[in-house]
Formats: structure tokens, sequence, C-alpha cells
């Protein structure tokens, strides 16, 4: 079995609009680790959630992949092309919410306001595998048990207007989680929740992901969760990927101009009563926006940097 | 649930008081009375009448009480069927009104499930397929149909039915049949003339309730509660019909009460020029004639339909929306 569950290389992604073309990912190119946390981080409107869509194929027109490959090796299949599958191919069904599965950033809108919340869940379970419905409610019930909802049996009836935020987005990892999916996708799951419930949340995935052994890809724009969540982190800013390596190598000893200037924003790690750096001053006249080729360092560690800049690298590191 | 529909259900009465009293301000309004109108006939075919006789006919109609003694006299009567005597007809207004009252119904019904039947299937495939060939055809074969006034598509359906099948259109029954018992022969013959009727009203309404509905999907389509049903691996057709169309068609069921005082005033020209024996003629005819029995009956007949319509689509829309049930 391959280490990386999945192996994304130069991955590109276009949205025809009135306008023109958005290339929203180029050459996108980075590995999910089987079993490990791996970390997108980003401003917003970076293409996380682009690539995390493409993962499981729900770039919709006027969106389009346009390039590119997304290697898939599951546990117990023989490995494939996510990005080349054929629309109707079988495997699309099986692979949404089966062997990939997606927590969303809005837990407030990610139910139906119609259905009970016990009969959304269930349906998970009923869209993958040949049980009864008693059976799906069963499991359904126990999977919302494990992610910290009380009195199962009288919420599993509710309706998700009747939850709160952070319940909701209880129900929502239920949801994912209850097919036992080899990745699990969470997308800013906690930006739109309260400070105290982002906490739980948080605790509540990378505890599952501890007792379950699936790997999670973890898209945030906060750097201070990518500390407490991540074993692997992938740098993104305008649809590329600037820097990937491991947590301590990205957040210790960041590569990248564009990485560093995200890590002096943070106001846990600036001095105290000290101005907080803007990314831009201190990214200073770096080009972000010329592409450079994702280049693998000594240590392991890939960044996208121009030659003349690697050069200077090579010279502070002695 | 229960205390909601217990609610509703006493919420009508008012209403319907508030609407029969306004119904009867309305038919007293305009000057003169049956009596005058009446009495303006009878002296324009030079015939003498005493004041004597009119007199009588005052008191026959009621008309020399004050107006509220008339108006508790109209409704008590309305609710226990007795809906007074129409001059116009000769004929106690209570037997026109069943006879015309069903068959307007059934016209209405039937109209309406044609409606639904080609503008929701179209009205998916629009949104679904938002910008292709197909949906660009189907916008622009709604919008001739929208921009056509059904009494012309009434005036093109006689043609047609005359020229290519050699059937007369007008009425729904063939004269043979038209005062005869109900039997399967007469059945038959009616339905051979409902379906007229049932496209030329039911078009009108196409072209909005498909826009609505494009509109509607289109907006639900692109709600995060569909890309989660999408990202769980639900099937392409049971995911568009159990989440964005489940939705998508609550805005109908709040109109459905709306539909009655609707369909019957678009009825009314498309009934003259197929001459159907339909409530909306004859309600412009007793409004012309002051035949204020028949008129108020017929409006007040439709007020009750319409809040029962009312009634009906907030029950479904409780059933279908968990939010407002539990409000
Ligand atoms: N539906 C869409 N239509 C057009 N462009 C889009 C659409 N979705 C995303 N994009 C483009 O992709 C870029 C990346 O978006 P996204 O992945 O959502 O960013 P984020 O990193 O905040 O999740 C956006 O800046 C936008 O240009
Ligand atoms: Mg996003």
């Amino acid at each position: 079995m391959a280490d990386n569950l999945l192996e994304i290389r130069d991955l590109a992604v276009e949205f025809g609009t009135d306008i023109g073309t958005t290339h929203a990912l180029r050459e996108v190119s980075f590995d999910v680790l089987r079993g490990k946390v791996t970390a997108i981080v980003g401003e917003s409107g970076s293409g996380k959630s682009v690539t995390a869509n493409c993962i499981m194929r729900l770039i919709q027109p006027p969106g389009r992949i346009t390039g590119g490959k997304i290697h898939f090796s599951p546990n117990d299949a023989p490995a494939y092309d996510i990005a080349a599958l054929p629309n109707k191919d079988p495997r699309l069904l099986d692979l949404r919410g089966g062997s990939v599965s997606m927590v969303f950033q809005e837990p407030m809108t990610a139910l139906s306001p119609v259905y009970t919340v016990g009969n959304q869940v269930a349906e998970a379970i009923l869209c993958h595998r040949n049980v009864s419905k008693e059976e799906a409610f069963e499991e359904a019930a126990d999977m919302l048990r494990r992610v910290g909802i009380d009195n199962v049996d009288r919420r599993i009836q509710q309706y998700p207007f009747e939850f709160s935020g952070g319940m909701r987005q209880r129900v929502v990892i239920a949801m994912a989680l209850v097919c036992h999916p080899q990745l699990l996708i969470c997308d800013e799951p906690t930006t739109a929740l309260d400070v105290t419930i982002q906490a739980e949340i948080l605790t509540l995935i990378r505890d599952l992901q501890k007792d379950l052994k699936n790997s999670v890809l973890f898209i945030t724009h906060d750097l201070g969760v990518v500390a407490q969540m991540a074993d692997q982190v992938v740098v993104m800013y305008q649809g590329r990927v600037l820097e990937v390596g491991s947590v301590r190598q990205v957040l210790k000893t960041p590569v990248h101009p564009y990485t560093r200037g995200l890590l002096a924003a943070i106001p846990g790690l600036a001095t105290k009563g000290a101005r907080l750096a803007t990314i831009a001053s201190v990214v200073g006249d770096a080009d972000l926006t010329t592409p450079h080729p994702l280049m693998t360092l000594a240590d392991g560690r890939q960044v996208s940097l121009s030659s003349a800049q690697l050069a200077d690298l090579e010279l502070t590191d002695d | 649930m229960r205390a909601y529909v217990i609610k509703r259900v006493f919420g009508m009465i008012p209403t319907l008081i508030l609407i029969s009293g306004l119904i009867f301000i309305v038919i007293q309004l305009p000057p003169g009375d049956i009596v005058t109108s009446t009495l303006d006939r009878m002296q324009s075919q030079g015939l003498e009448v005493s004041t004597e006789a009119v007199a009588n006919l005052r008191a026959q109609y009621n008309l020399d009480q004050p107006l509220l003694i008339q108006y508790v006299r109209w409704i008590g009567g309305f609710l226990v069927g007795d809906m007074g005597y129409s001059y116009l007809f000769t004929r106690p207004v209570s037997e026109l009104v069943w006879e015309r009252l069903g068959y307007t119904l059934m016209i209405t019904v039937s109209s309406l499930i044609f409606t639904w039947a080609i503008a929701i299937p179209a009205g998916i495939y629009s949104a679904v397929r938002q910008y292709s060939f197909g949906d660009y055809l189907i916008t622009t074969i709604m919008l001739v149909g929208l921009a056509t006034p059904s009494f012309l598509l009434a005036l093109m359906a006689m043609y047609a039915g005359y020229e290519f099948f050699g059937i007369s259109i007008g009425g729904l029954f063939s004269p043979e049949y038209r005062d005869a018992p109900w039997s399967f022969g007469r059945l038959l013959d009616f339905l051979s003339h409902l379906w007229i009727p049932m496209v030329v009203l039911g078009l009108g309404g196409t072209a909005s309730t498909m826009r609505i509905l494009r509109a509607n999907l289109l907006d639900e389509l692109s709600k995060p509660y569909v890309v989660t049903a999408r990202a769980k691996g639900v099937k392409p057709m049971k995911l568009l019909f159990k989440y964005p169309l489940r939705i998508a068609i609550n805005p109908f069921i709040s109109t459905i009460g709306l539909l009655m005082p609707a369909l019957i005033s678009g009825e009314a020209i498309v009934s003259i020029v197929l001459g159907l024996p339909t409530i909306g003629p004859a309600l412009i005819q007793a409004l012309i004639a002051q035949d204020m029995y028949l008129a108020g009956s017929f409006l007040m007949l439709l007020a009750v339909l319409t809040v029962l319509g009312m009634l009906l689509s907030d029950l479904l829309l409780a059933w279908a929306d968990p939010r407002i049930r539990y409000e």
C-alpha cells in the first residue's frame, strides 16, 4: 500500500465567466498522507475549497478541471485517477460519501431544513451499503452519540433548525464519518462557529481521527489551527501551492516569503503591544505573481521560488 | 400541529364575515336596484307601472327594509342554502349556482392539472440544463404562450376544431346531450368538449408557473445542503427530487388558494367565447343586470372557496415544511 492516499499533480481548474476565464487552480501538486492530517492553509480565494471540491469531483459548470491528476490509492481497491473518472462512472458515487467525505464551512445551511437529522445521517449509509432502514438508523444513532450529541433517541427525530450551530456541525461530522471514509475533508469547519465551540469541534475531529485512523485534509486560513491539527502543511496563494512541508518545517522555519508573512501576522507570535505586521510588509517586494515550479529542498520540503531566491536560500542555510 | 389547524380554521370566521359585509356593500353601491332596472325595462316597453306594484316588488325583494336587516336576511338565508331568487334567470339562485360551480370547478381543476403537467417538467428541465438550447427553446415557447391572450387562443381552438375535426367546440356538450340526464355517452361527450377549455385556460398559467419553478429551483440548486447531499453520494435523480425540488415547490403550495379567483377571472372571457355554462359569464351578466342575489351569491361562494383554498395551502405547507409546523 502506497504511503500517500492521494497524490495530486499539476491540478488545474478554470471557471468560465462572462468577463473571461478565471484560473482558480494552476499546477497544484501535493500529497495527502495516509492516516495523517494534512492541512491546506491560505487566505480567502486562494483555491482551498476548489481543491477540496476537485477531490470529490464536485466542481460544477462553469468550473472545469482542465488538467492534472488526482491519483487515489484506496486501502481496499485498485488505485485510479479521480480527475479522469467519467461523470457516469459508478466509482464516483462510491467515492462521494463512501471513501471520501466532506464537512463544510456552514453548518447552518449544510443540512436540508425539511428532513430530520436521522433521515439525513442514515441516508449516507443507505447510499453506500445494503442495509435495512432500521439498521441504518441504528448506526446513525451510534455515530451521533460518538460525536457528542446527547439524547440521541429524541434528537434523531428532530429537524436541523432545532440544533445550535455547534450541534449541527457535529451532525454534519457524524454524517461524514458514518460510512468510515478513508479521507475526511474538512473545509474550514469552525470558521462559522463561536470561538468556544471552535475548540470543541477541533478536538472532536482530532480525537475521531486518532480513533478511526482515517486521513484528514483540513482546510483553514488560521495557522494557529494548523499548529493544533496538522502533521503536514500545504500553503496556497492565488490558486498555487507555495510551500509544502511538515508542520515543524513550515511553522518553525518557513522558507517562502509569503509563509513568513502569514506567520508574522499571527497576533500570538508577535511582540505584545507592537503593531501586527501585514503580510505585504513582510513579503516586501518579493514577487508573488510570477509562478515558479515547486522545488524539493534537501530536508524534503517543497517550495515555489525563483532560482535567485533559491540561491539566496542555500547561502543563508550554511 | 393540532393547535395550528384549530387556530387557522377558526381564523376563517371573522375573515368570511368581513368579506360578506364588503360584498353586500359593493353590490348595493351602484345607483338603483333590481326594481328600478325592472321598471326601466317595463317603461321602455311602454308599460304603465303603478306605485303599488313597485312597492310590492320592493317588499318582495326586502328592499324596503333597512340595509342591516337586508344583510342579515341575505347571509342568514345563505347559511341554510337559500340564496334568494334570480330575477335574471327566473330560477332560485341555489340551483343556478351549484350547477355552474360544478362545471367551473371541473374546468379549473383540469386546467390546473394540465398546467402543472407541462410546467413542472419544463421548469425542472430548464433549471437543471440552464442556458442549454432546450432551456432557450422552452423559454421562447413559454413566452409566446404568455403573450397570447387566452380569448385569442380560444378563438383559434374553435376555428381549428371546426376546420380540422369538423366539430363545433362551443359549450360543454353537443346539442343532443345538452339537456339529457347524465349517462356514459354524455360523460364521453363532456370529456371531448372539456379538453379545449382545459388547454386554453391551462396554457395561460403554464408559462408563469414554469418560470417561477425554474427560478426557485435555480436558487435551491446552489444551496449548500444540495452540495452536502451530492457529497454524500446521493444519486443525481434522487438528489434532485428529494432536496432542491422538494423546497422549490413550496411557493406553489402557498398559491393554491389564490388560483381559484385568478382562474375564475381568466375563465370569464374564455367562457364567453366558448359559450361555457360556468360562473364567469353568469357573474358578469348578473352584475350588469344588478341581479343582486345572484351576483352576491357568486361572489360569496368565490370568497368561501378562496378562503378554503388558503386554508388548504396553509395546512399543506405546514405539512410540507417543518419550519412552519413548529413555529
Ligand atoms: N463558482 C465559481 N465561479 C467562478 N469562480 C469561482 C467559483 N468558485 C471559485 N471560483 C474562483 O476560484 C477561486 C478560489 O476559490 P475558493 O477555492 O473558494 O477559495 P478559498 O481558498 O477561499 O476556499 C476564487 O477566487 C474564484 O476566482
Ligand atoms: Mg473556501
